[in-house]
């Protein structure tokens, strides 16, 4: 299968996004979002990757309009959404559309998959006659992949990878551009993983639909992506292709994920030599001073206690965070 | 009979699992979980069971340490022999003594295993108070001691804290350190890393591997995941709804898996250009399954599959198949790659 070639206009546009939560009665405020920029442009399968509490969810949160941020902006098709209007927020949500990661719990159990899937036009009535509804759900249902008996069964009459199926073709219901898939196969088998990865896959080179791929699993990214951002404690430590993060790796975080992954290799195990990061993230209560990840970093010196790196370019579209960043394409 | 084994008892494999059949009754249907299971475990070997989920891999577990349901889960047939010992028909007791003892368990959800109102030192110290009879003063001082084992910092400390001041993969750690404290002989680790960051998730299985190498402790891993097993696993065990498709050493099955659901395991964990290789879903174990439980997924499939369930065959010296078709699946693989 072909990754189509994403088009170069931004759908989905994140500039300087800054969320961060009152820590209630401890005080101090948790920088989960912290000066994030990116783009998602048409057809592109966007990835945010990193550990949990890194701030890859809220920022999608912030994404979906379902959290405010604290300061910064996000603009689809160059409007910015947090100043809409009710009438253009409605509109904006209908272009912008989720795929959340347990699809048990994201589907409600007491409706059958065709009426989880029309909800979307009762609430928006002028999307689509109500006499089309029947037909255009088992179109949605075959687009995923369902047999368009499927349409009266309820959740519990289907497996895990079907369920995920409607919540896909639920999320398709408004035609959206985006879709933001939260870690839309963590909760599957390896085998249904890979055919939902397909679907996802097909869906964007029939529809042109952008993703913006939430995911810790860098197998999974690897194979669905155009670009990567790695996320570390609130920011974005590195960005680029598929190819550059993977294969270029250019801050040390990066290149300990990488490591991190589980390799099955017919020459041999290597976890018992391989160097690990060490620890956990730190606190994002009090984030260290300078480049947060140095507590962490084998190749910490003293100036990145002083200075808070911010992202240069490595490459064309490959930028890291990082003082020190690996340029040569050396080998992990 | 009685004196070839014991005669042969310093070569007698560690557990021995023999046709193993486990069916959950649920009302008027049966499900039938394990249908024929057969493998046996060295001493210090580390073998893990790779399945997806209905494959069986836990129902094994469950069994091997006694802590199935029953019912609704009913054994059918079956024997698990360990250290010469047969455990389906020990006394409860006797087995609860050896379980934790010579045999321990590390489960997925650590929050929920550990006793969220009572110190991680005192609930490692009842161990060796329950087990060996230790004052708890001492038990405290060994439990900072196994704690630091595991790779815990500030140990000697952390024992005075509770489960929920831990985080997911220091809990992890935490419950290794449980398991370990008896010196057991065999411990079984079901999906011990599936909750955790893919960073923790290495550091974890770096100390599992670090004390099955370190120590004469055999591991039975169980995971969904191959690349996991293959980062420390001697052996492979991979099953397909409730019985084992393919068997043998872990480096030979990565490099020329052959079962076909094995190959496209293999091949979703090495390559990245393979996209989605596994049509279809798993049998519904609530039927009778005739032939090959694979067959209705399988891109090698022929009329012999529909009717004849395989049975598991060396292929090669330390790897066996229950497939009509592995040679051809060994010939197609050679030219693909």
């Amino acid at each position: 299968m072909d990754r189509l070639t994403p088009i170069g206009e931004p759908v989905l546009e994140v500039e300087n996004a800054v969320k961060h939560f009152g820590a209630g009665r401890v005080g101090g405020v948790v920088r989960a979002v912290d000066d994030v920029s990116f783009v998602v442009r048409r057809a592109e399968t966007v990835a945010l990757v990193g550990e949990s509490g890194c701030g890859k969810s809220t920022l999608g949160r912030l994404v979906m309009c379902f959290d405010r941020p604290t300061s910064g902006s996000v603009r689809y098709e160059g409007e910015e959404i947090f100043m809409l209007g009710t009438a253009a927020l409605r509109r904006y949500r209908r272009g912008v559309q989720m795929v959340f990661q347990d699809p048990n719990t994201s589907l409600n159990p007491r409706l059958t998959v065709a009426r989880s899937i029309q909800r979307a036009w009762e609430s928006n009535r002028s999307f689509l006659p109500r006499a089309q509804w029947r037909s255009r759900i088992a179109e949605l249902l075959d687009m995923v992949g369902l047999s368009s008996d499927r349409a009266g069964f309820y959740p519990h009459q289907l497996s895990g990878g079907q369920r995920q199926r409607v919540a896909i073709a639920r999320a398709l219901a408004l035609q959206p551009k985006v879709v933001i898939c939260d870690e839309p196969v963590s909760a599957l088998d390896v085998s249904i993983q890979a055919q939902i990865l397909a679907l996802l896959y097909k869906l964007q080179s029939t529809l042109g639909v952008s993703y913006l791929f939430i995911s810790h699993d860098l197998d999974v990214v690897r194979r669905i992506s155009h670009r990567v951002l790695v996320m570390y404690l609130g920011r974005i430590v590195e960005t680029g292709t598929v190819a550059d993060v993977f294969e270029r790796p250019a801050h040390p975080y990066t290149r300990a994920l990488l490591a991190a992954v589980p390799k099955a290799d017919p020459n041999g195990r290597t976890l018992l030599t391989r160097r690990l990061l060490e620890g956990e993230p730190p606190s994002p209560y009090s984030p260290p001073s300078g480049c947060r990840f140095r507590t962490r970093c084998p190749i910490a010196q003293d100036a990145c206690s002083r200075t808070d790196p911010s992202l240069v370019n490595i490459g064309q579209e490959h930028r890291a965070a990082c003082l020190f960043p690996v340029r040569e394409p050396e080998k992990l | 009979m009685r004196d070839t084994v014991q005669t042969e008892a310093v070569r007698e494999p560690l557990l021995v699992v023999d046709d193993l059949r486990v069916n959950f009754e649920m009302g008027e249907t049966s499900v039938y979980a394990v249908r024929g299971l057969s493998f046996s475990m060295n001493r210090g070997e580390v073998v893990a069971v790779i399945g997806e989920s209905g494959s069986g891999k836990s129902v094994t577990i469950k069994t091997i340490l006694g802590t199935l349901q029953m019912p609704p889960g009913r054994l059918l047939s079956g024997s698990v022999r360990f250290d010469g010992e047969e455990l389906l028909t020990m006394a409860p007791r006797a087995r609860r003594s050896l379980q934790g003892d010579r045999i321990a368990m590390v489960f997925q959800d650590a929050l929920a295993a550990l006793n969220p109102v009572y110190t991680i030192g005192w609930q490692i110290a009842e161990i060796f108070h329950v087990h060996r009879g230790m004052p708890m003063s001492a038990g405290m001082r060994a439990a900072g001691e196994l704690l630091q084992l595991v790779g815990i910092p500030n140990a000697t400390q952390r024992v005075n804290e509770y489960a929920h001041q831990f985080s997911g993969g220091m809990r992890q750690r935490v419950m290794i350190a449980m398991s370990i404290a008896l010196r057991p002989q065999l411990l079984l680790a079901d999906e011990p890393t599936t909750a955790l960051d893919v960073t923790v998730q290495a550091q974890i299985m770096q100390l599992l591997a670090r004390l099955s190498a370190e120590t004469e402790l055999a591991m039975l891993l169980v995971t969904h995941n191959i690349a996991i097993a293959a980062e420390v696993a001697d052996r492979f065990l991979v099953m397909y709804a409730g019985s084992i498709v393919e068997m043998g050493s872990a480096d030979k099955i990565i490099a020329a898996p052959a079962h076909p659901y094995t190959k496209a395991l293999v091949d979703l964990a090495t390559r990245e250009d393979v996209i989605d290789p596994i049509p279809g879903a798993p049998p519904d174990l609530r039927k009778a399954i005739d032939g090959c439980a694979f067959e209705p997924r399988c891109p090698f499939a022929t009329e012999i599959c529909r009717r004849v369930d395989p049975e598991l065959r060396h292929v090669q010296v330390r790897q066996s198949v229950a497939c009509h078709h592995s040679e051809r699946l060994a010939k197609e693989s050679a030219w693909t790659g």
